[in-house]
C-alpha cells in the first residue's frame, strides 16, 4: 500500500477492457459520512488518550483508579494506586520518567489495532482502502495483509489473551470500588457504577471478538462431538454480531471512566456515594 | 465459424444435462455441454421443495413401490409405467451419490438425510435443503464437473480435454446425415459467431416451455428449444396437452406475477382461504382421493402432528386439483384483491420457524411484494410451471424414438409424469433420467460411426441464422412474443373448450406466417432481439402442438381440463397423443399407451384401478 | 400507477461506450430489470442485459445501480425518489462485453483452482451420517447464487487488476470455508493453500462483500475471518502448531 495515484492511471476500474466510465464512483449517496465519523471519533480518542497518558496525574482517587493507569506497576505511581506492586520500577529515557500508563496502554491498543472490526474501520477511513464499497481507492499498489508490517495482524490472538488479563484487573478495580475512601467494604458510588460499566463493556468486547469465537469453538470441524463448546460458540456467535457496537461502546466507555476518575481525582467533582 | 468435435453433445446445463454429462464422462467419453446462460444458472435453481426419493429416512414404511403408486396416481395412470418404475427404484441412489459429491442436505436427528411432506406423496419423501434444493442440486453437479475437469488436468494436462462447457450458446438445429444425428449447429450469444459441433450423439436437456405462456414461473430460457429441435429433427412429442399450472404463483405486484411460491408452504402447514375466510379446499376433494384426504378442518389440523391416524389436509392434493380449485374460487368472485386466493402460514407457525424453514419465500415476499409472511397471508394464483409432455423416448436408454443418436432427459422428455407431475418428482426425474441418457448416449456412441457433417448442411444452417438480419421492416419479435403469450394464456390455459382451441390454432397459424418476416435491428453482438427471433419460432411450435393435442383429447385429466368434457374418460387413458412436424405444421396422431406388466399392475388395489380403467382392462389385468 | 422515469444506461463495448439518457415508464411494484426490459422492447431492441430467473435465485442480472453492485431483479423502483435519475452500468471489476453484460470468466477460472470436495475413500452412498449442527455452517455458504457481486465490489481486484492472478475473491473464500468446515471433507491443507495460493492474506476484511451479498451470507464474519483464524492456527501460532504436532488432533485442524 503505497503512493497516492494522482494521474488516474489505467488501473483498477479504469483498466483497459472495463466499461469506459470516467467517475471513480457513481454512488449518489453520502458514502463519505461513515469514514468521516470514524476518523473524528478515533482522532478525538487518540488526542485525549495521549494527553492523559502524559499527564501522569489525576488517575487515582481512593478507591477509584483510571483504566488508563491500571494496573499501575511503576514506583512513580501515586500512593495507594499500585495494587499489584511495582515490578517495573521507574524507567526513564533522556531523564524523563516514562508514564506508567504507557506500559499498560500498549496491550489494549494492540488488541484494538489488530481487531477484525477496527481493521475494517481504519482501513476504510484512514487508509481509504477502500473508502467505501465500490468507491475506487487512491492507491496504486495493494498487497493487503500479506507482508510486514500488516502480516502482524495475524497476532491478534496474543493481544486477545493479554486483553483478558487486563479485563480481570479492571474487574478487580470495579470490585474494590465497592469500598469507601476509608477502605471499608459495602459502599457504592457513581464511580463504582462507572468502573463496573467499563469492565462489563470490555468483557463484552472481548467475548464478542472473532478470535474468541474461533478459540471457543469455531476451529472445530464437528460441533456435535463437543456439545459444550458448541453451546458456547453459539452464544459467542450471537455476541459477535454486535462486536462493532461493543467496540465503540467500550472505547468510549474507557475514555469516560478515565475522565470521571480524573474529575474526581483533580477535585473538580465529588464522587457521589449512594450508601 | 468455430468447429468442434465431441463424442456427445449435451444441450442444456440444468440438472438433467449435467447429470448426463457426468455419466458420459465417467464412461470415458468426450463431452460438450452447451447452455444458453452462464454455467450454473439453469432453471433447476428455481426448484425449491426437494427431490423425491423413497429412502425411508423419516418413515420407514416408504419404499419404491409406494413411490411408484403415488407417481402413477398423481399422473392419473397416463404415465409410461416403465419410466415411473425406474424413477421410483433409482432415485434414492441418485440422491445418495450427490452426498458423496459434496451436497449438504438437511438432516434427521439420526444424521440421515431429512425428508419432508409434499402434495401427493404418501410419506415424507422429499430430501431438501431449506427451500433451495434445486440450487444445491445444480451446484453439486457443477462442482462435480469441475472435479472431473481437475482430474483431467492431472491426467491429461488439460482441464477441458474431456468436458467443456460452452456457455451462452444457442443451438438452432440438430444436424443429421444418413438419417442419424451428426452434430448440432448454433451461435455464440456473445458475438453471434456460428459454432458447429460434430458428434454422433446429442442429449437434449433443455427443460420446459413456460415462456409460451404469459403467467409462468419459468425463466426466459423455458422456450421449448429441445422440444422444437427434436420435432425438427424428426422426433415425436408425446401428450403436449398436459401442462402443469402450479397452484401457487405470486399474483402481485404485476412484475413478479407467476413467480413460484413453493409447495412446501402448504407442506409445512400453510392453508388456502378465499375472500370469505373459508378454507375452501375441503369442497374440492375428488372421489378418487376421498379416502386419503381429510374432509374436515379438525382432522386436517391433527395430521401435521399425527400422520398415521389422520388423513392429510386437502391443501396437499396433487397440483392440478388445487390449481383448478383456486381457479374456480376466483371465477366465483371469492378471490383476493389481485385475483388470487390467500395462502397463510403465519397463523400456524411461529415467525422464527417460518424464517428457518422457508427462508427464500420470506425474502421473496419481503423484497418483492413488501409482504411479511410471518405476519400476513400471501396472495397466490395458478402459474404455468411445468410441461408433462415432451420428447417420446425409450424409458431405459432415454433414446428419442425415431431419431438415432438423439436422447432426451428431464422436463424435455415426455411420458414419465403422465397427465400431472407430483412436486419433488422433477428433481428426481432429472437425476434418474439424466444419468440414463448419459449412459444411453455413451453406449450408442461406442457402436456408432464417427460423425461428419456435410458442407451443404452447414451452409443451410448458417443461412437460417443470418435470415432475420437480411429482412428489413418486418415485425418486432417482442410484440409477436407478447401476442403469442396472450393467446395461449387465454385460449390454451387452465380451462379449455373446443371453440377456443380452434381459435388458438388459427391464430397460431397466422403468427407462423408473420414470424417468417421477423427482422431484427443491431448486429450480432449480444443482441436479445436476435435471440428472441429463434426462441419465438420454437415457442410457436410448442403452442401449436399443445393446442392441437388439446383439441383432440375429449376428456379432463391432470394438466388438461376441458370445460366441454369435464370428466375422465377411461378410453382416453389408453391413448397418447403423438405430435410430429411435417416441416410446415404439427400433426397429432393417437397411439396406444403401453400396458403395465402384471407385477406392477398387482401393486394396486383393484378398487383404485377401477376408477381409471375400463372393465375390459380390469379383467385382462397386467400383461404377462 | 405509471410514472415516467429518467435513466442513464451505459451502452458500449470493450473499446468505447458512454452513459445514455432514456425516459421510460415504470409501473407500480416493478424492479429495475422490468424497466430495462421495457427500454429494450420499446427503444433499444439490441440493449444487452443478462438475466434469467427474475427472482433473485440465479444471480445473472448483476449490474451496478447508482454506483452500487446489485441484482437488477431485486432492486425495486420504489426504492428511488420520484425525480431521481437512475444510473445503470455494467459491473466495473470485469471486462465489458456489451452494454450491461460483462465477461465474468475470471470467476470460473478461479473455481477451477479450488481443490474439490474430497470424501473419505470408503464412503458408500447412503452411509453418511452428519448432524444438522455440523452442516449448518457450510450450508450458509452453499446458499451462494454466484452473482459475483462480492467479486465485483472487492477492492483487491476491482481497484487492482494485477491482483487478479493471485486472489481468488470472496466467493471462493466461502467455497474454501465451506469445504474446510464440511464434516466429510478429507483434504487437510486447505488453510495453507488459502493463504499461499488463493490470496486470503490480501483480504483486509473491509466487508464490502458482505454488504452487497443478496443472499445475506455473512461472508466476512462467518467465512473469511474464521479462515484467517484457522490459517493462524497452522501458520502463525507456534503453540498451536506444536500442540498439533504432538497431539495430532485432526478434527481440530
Amino acid at each position: 500500500m503505497t503512493a497516492m495515484d494522482t494521474n488516474k492511471a489505467k488501473t483498477g476500474v479504469f483498466s483497459a477492457g472495463r466499461a469506459l466510465i470516467t467517475d471513480r464512483t457513481l454512488r449518489t449517496d453520502k458514502w463519505w459520512i461513515q469514514p468521516l465519523i470514524t476518523v473524528g471519533v478515533f482522532v478525538s480518542f487518540i488526542i485525549y488518550a495521549t494527553f492523559r497518558a502524559f499527564e501522569k496525574q489525576n488517575y487515582f482517587a481512593e478507591p477509584l483508579i483510571s483504566p488508563f493507569y491500571s494496573p499501575c506497576l511503576s514506583t512513580v505511581c501515586v500512593e495507594g494506586s499500585a495494587h499489584f506492586g511495582t515490578p517495573i520500577g521507574a524507567l526513564s529515557i533522556f531523564g524523563m520518567v516514562i508514564s506508567p500508563a504507557l506500559f499498560i496502554l500498549i496491550f489494549p491498543l494492540g488488541f484494538r489495532l489488530t481487531c477484525y472490526y477496527y481493521r475494517k474501520a481504519y482501513y476504510r477511513s484512514f487508509w481509504m482502502s477502500p473508502p467505501a464499497c465500490a468507491v475506487a481507492e487512491p492507491h496504486k499498489k495493494y498487497t493487503g495483509e500479506t507482508r510486514a508490517p500488516l502480516i502482524l495482524q495475524n497476532g491478534h490472538r496474543w493481544f486477545f489473551y493479554a486483553g483478558l488479563v487486563l479485563n480481570i484487573i479492571l474487574t478487580y478495580d470495579a470490585v474494590i470500588a465497592f469500598k469507601n475512601p476509608e477502605g471499608e467494604w459495602g459502599h457504592m458510588s457513581v464511580g463504582t457504577l462507572v468502573l463496573l460499566a467499563n469492565a462489563t463493556f470490555l468483557w463484552l468486547y472481548s467475548a464478542s471478538c472473532h478470535t474468541c469465537r474461533h478459540t471457543i469453538g469455531g476451529r472445530l470441524r464437528n460441533f456435535s462431538a463437543h456439545p459444550v463448546r458448541y453451546k458456547a460458540w453459539t452464544i459467542v456467535s450471537k455476541l459477535n454480531h454486535y462486536h462493532p457496537n461493543f467496540a465503540w461502546v467500550s472505547l468510549i466507555g474507557v475514555a469516560f471512566a478515565d475522565f470521571y476518575v480524573r474529575q474526581v481525582a483533580s477535585g473538580a467533582i465529588t464522587n457521589f456515594y449512594f450508601f | 465459424m468455430e468447429r468442434h468435435n465431441y463424442d456427445i453433445v449435451v444441450i442444456g446445463a440444468g440438472g438433467a444435462g449435467l447429470r448426463a454429462a457426468v455419466e458420459a464422462r465417467e464412461a470415458g467419453l468426450r463431452v460438450a455441454i452447451i447452455c444458453k446462460s452462464l454455467f450454473g444458472k439453469a432453471h433447476t435453481v428455481m426448484a425449491e421443495g426437494g427431490v423425491a426419493a423413497s429412502m425411508g429416512n423419516v418413515n420407514e414404511n416408504d419404499g419404491w413401490k409406494v413411490h411408484f403408486r403415488d407417481t402413477m396416481r398423481g399422473g392419473k395412470f397416463l404415465n409410461h409405467y416403465r419410466m415411473a418404475e425406474l424413477h421410483a427404484k433409482e432415485s434414492p441412489d441418485r440422491v445418495w451419490e450427490l452426498e458423496v459429491w459434496g451436497a449438504l442436505f438437511d438432516r434427521t436427528a439420526e444424521g440421515k438425510i431429512s425428508q419432508r411432506n409434499f402434495g401427493g406423496h404418501e410419506y415424507p419423501r422429499l430430501a431438501h435443503v431449506g427451500d433451495r434444493t434445486g440450487l444445491e442440486l445444480i451446484r453439486t453437479m457443477q462442482q462435480r464437473i469441475v472435479a472431473l475437469q481437475q482430474k483431467d488436468k492431472r491426467d491429461h494436462g488439460n482441464a477441458e480435454s474431456h468436458i467443456k462447457v460452452f456457455a451462452e450458446v444457442t443451438v438452432t438445429e440438430i444436424l443429421k446425415e444418413g438419417g442419424k444425428v451428426a452434430g448440432v449447429y448454433g451461435y455464440r450469444r456473445e458475438n453471434g459467431v456460428e459454432v458447429l459441433f460434430e458428434a454422433p450423439a446429442v442429449v437434449l436437456a433443455t427443460g420446459g416451455v413456460g415462456k409460451t405462456f404469459k403467467i409462468t414461473s419459468n425463466s426466459w430460457e423455458g422456450t421449448g428449444d429441445g422440444h422444437a429441435l427434436a420435432l425438427k429433427a424428426g422426433g415425436n412429442l408425446v401428450d403436449m396437452e398436459f401442462l402443469q399450472f402450479h397452484p401457487t404463483g405470486m399474483v402481485w405486484p404485476p412484475s413478479v406475477r407467476g413467480l413460484l411460491v413453493t409447495e412446501s408452504v402448504r407442506g409445512d402447514g400453510g392453508v388456502l382461504t378465499n375472500s370469505d375466510g373459508i378454507r375452501f379446499m375441503f369442497k374440492y376433494i375428488p372421489d378418487v382421493f376421498k379416502d386419503k384426504y381429510a374432509d374436515n378442518e379438525e382432522e386436517a389440523d391433527r395430521w401435521y402432528n399425527d400422520q398415521t391416524n389422520n388423513r392429510r389436509p386437502p391443501e396437499l392434493l396433487p397440483r392440478d386439483e388445487v390449481a383448478r380449485a383456486i381457479n374456480a374460487e376466483v371465477k366465483a368472485g371469492r378471490g383476493s384483491p389481485h385475483g388470487g386466493v390467500f395462502l397463510d402460514v403465519s397463523k400456524r407457525l411461529p415467525a422464527d420457524v417460518i424464517k428457518k424453514k422457508l427462508p427464500s419465500m420470506w425474502h421473496q415476499f419481503m423484497e418483492l411484494a413488501n409482504v411479511d409472511i410471518t405476519k400476513e397471508a400471501m396472495e397466490v394464483g395458478p402459474t404455468c410451471h411445468y410441461v408433462m409432455g415432451g420428447v417420446e423416448v425409450d424409458p431405459d436408454t432415454a433414446a428419442a424414438v425415431g431419431v438415432p443418436g438423439l436422447f432426451a432427459a428431464g422436463e424435455v422428455a415426455g411420458g414419465m409424469h403422465g397427465s400431472n407431475r407430483l412436486g419433488g418428482n422433477s428433481l428426481s426425474d432429472l437425476l434418474v433420467f439424466g444419468r440414463r441418457a448419459g449412459l444411453g448416449a455413451a453406449n450408442y456412441v461406442k457402436s456408432a460411426p464417427a460423425a461428419k457433417v456435410s458442407d451443404e448442411s452447414i451452409k443451410r444452417a448458417a443461412e437460417k441464422i443470418q435470415a432475420p438480419f437480411d429482412r428489413t421492416g418486418g415485425e418486432n419479435p417482442y410484440a409477436l412474443h407478447e401476442e403469442l403469450q396472450e393467446l395461449t394464456q387465454n385460449l390454451v390455459g387452465i380451462i379449455r373448450t373446443k371453440s377456443e382451441l380452434q381459435e388458438a390454432i388459427e391464430k397460431i397459424a397466422d403468427i407462423r406466417k408473420r414470424i417468417e418476416k421477423v427482422s431484427v435491428s443491431g448486429d450480432r453482438q449480444f443482441n436479445p432481439g436476435f435471440h428472441l427471433s429463434f426462441d419465438l419460432d420454437n415457442m410457436l411450435l410448442i403452442a401449436e402442438s399443445t393446442a392441437k393435442s388439446a383439441i383432440v383429447r375429449e376428456e379432463s385429466r391432470g394438466g388438461h381440463t376441458r370445460d366441454d368434457f369435464p370428466g375422465m374418460n377411461p378410453k382416453w387413458r389408453q391413448i397418447n397423443n403423438i405430435s410430429s412436424f411435417t416441416g410446415k405444421e404439427i400433426v397429432v396422431k393417437q397411439q396406444d399407451l403401453p400396458n403395465m406388466p402384471a407385477e406392477l399392475f398387482d401393486l394396486f388395489d383393484p378398487h383404485e384401478l377401477e376408477k381409471y380403467m375400463t372393465p375390459e382392462e380390469m379383467t385382462k389385468g397386467g400383461s404377462k | 400507477m405509471t410514472r415516467k422515469i429518467k435513466m442513464r444506461i451505459w451502452r458500449g463495448n470493450s473499446e468505447t461506450g458512454s452513459l445514455q439518457d432514456v425516459s421510460v415508464d415504470a409501473n407500480e411494484g416493478e424492479v429495475v430489470l422490468d424497466v430495462i426490459h421495457r427500454v429494450q422492447a420499446t427503444q433499444m431492441g439490441d440493449l444487452a442485459v443478462r438475466w434469467n430467473c427474475k427472482a433473485g435465485k440465479c444471480g445473472s442480472c448483476s449490474v451496478e445501480i447508482n454506483g452500487k453492485p446489485r441484482l437488477a431483479c431485486m432492486t425495486q423502483m420504489a426504492s428511488f425518489a420520484e425525480d431521481e435519475t437512475i444510473t445503470v452500468t455494467p459491473l466495473r471489476a470485469f471486462p465489458v462485453i456489451k452494454d450491461l453484460v460483462t465477461d465474468v470468466s475470471f470467476n470460473y477460472k478461479k473455481a477451477m483452482e479450488i481443490p474439490s470436495f474430497e470424501p473419505p475413500a470408503d464412503l458408500k452412498p447412503g452411509e453418511a451420517r452428519m448432524q444438522q449442527i455440523d452442516v449448518e455452517r457450510s450450508q450458509e455458504f452453499r446458499k451462494c447464487i454466484e452473482c459475483f457481486l462480492c467479486q465485483d465490489t472487492c477492492h483487491v481486484i476491482r481497484d487492482h487488476e494485477e491482483n487478479k492472478k493471485s486472489f481468488a475473491g470472496p466467493r471462493f473464500f466461502i467455497r474454501i470455508a465451506e469445504l474446510d468446515m464440511h464434516p466429510l471433507d478429507m483434504l487437510r491443507n486447505r488453510k495453507q493453500k488459502a493463504q499461499e495460493e488463493h490470496g486470503l492474506g490480501m483480504c483486509n476484511i473491509t466487508k464490502c462483500c458482505t454488504e452487497v451479498c443478496p443472499e445475506h451470507i455473512r461472508i466476512t464474519d462467518n467465512a473469511i475471518i474464521p479462515m484467517k483464524e484457522r490459517v493462524v492456527d497452522v501458520k502463525y501460532d507456534p503453540v498451536r502448531w506444536l500442540g498439533s504436532k504432538i497431539r495430532r488432533r485432526e478434527e481440530v485442524l
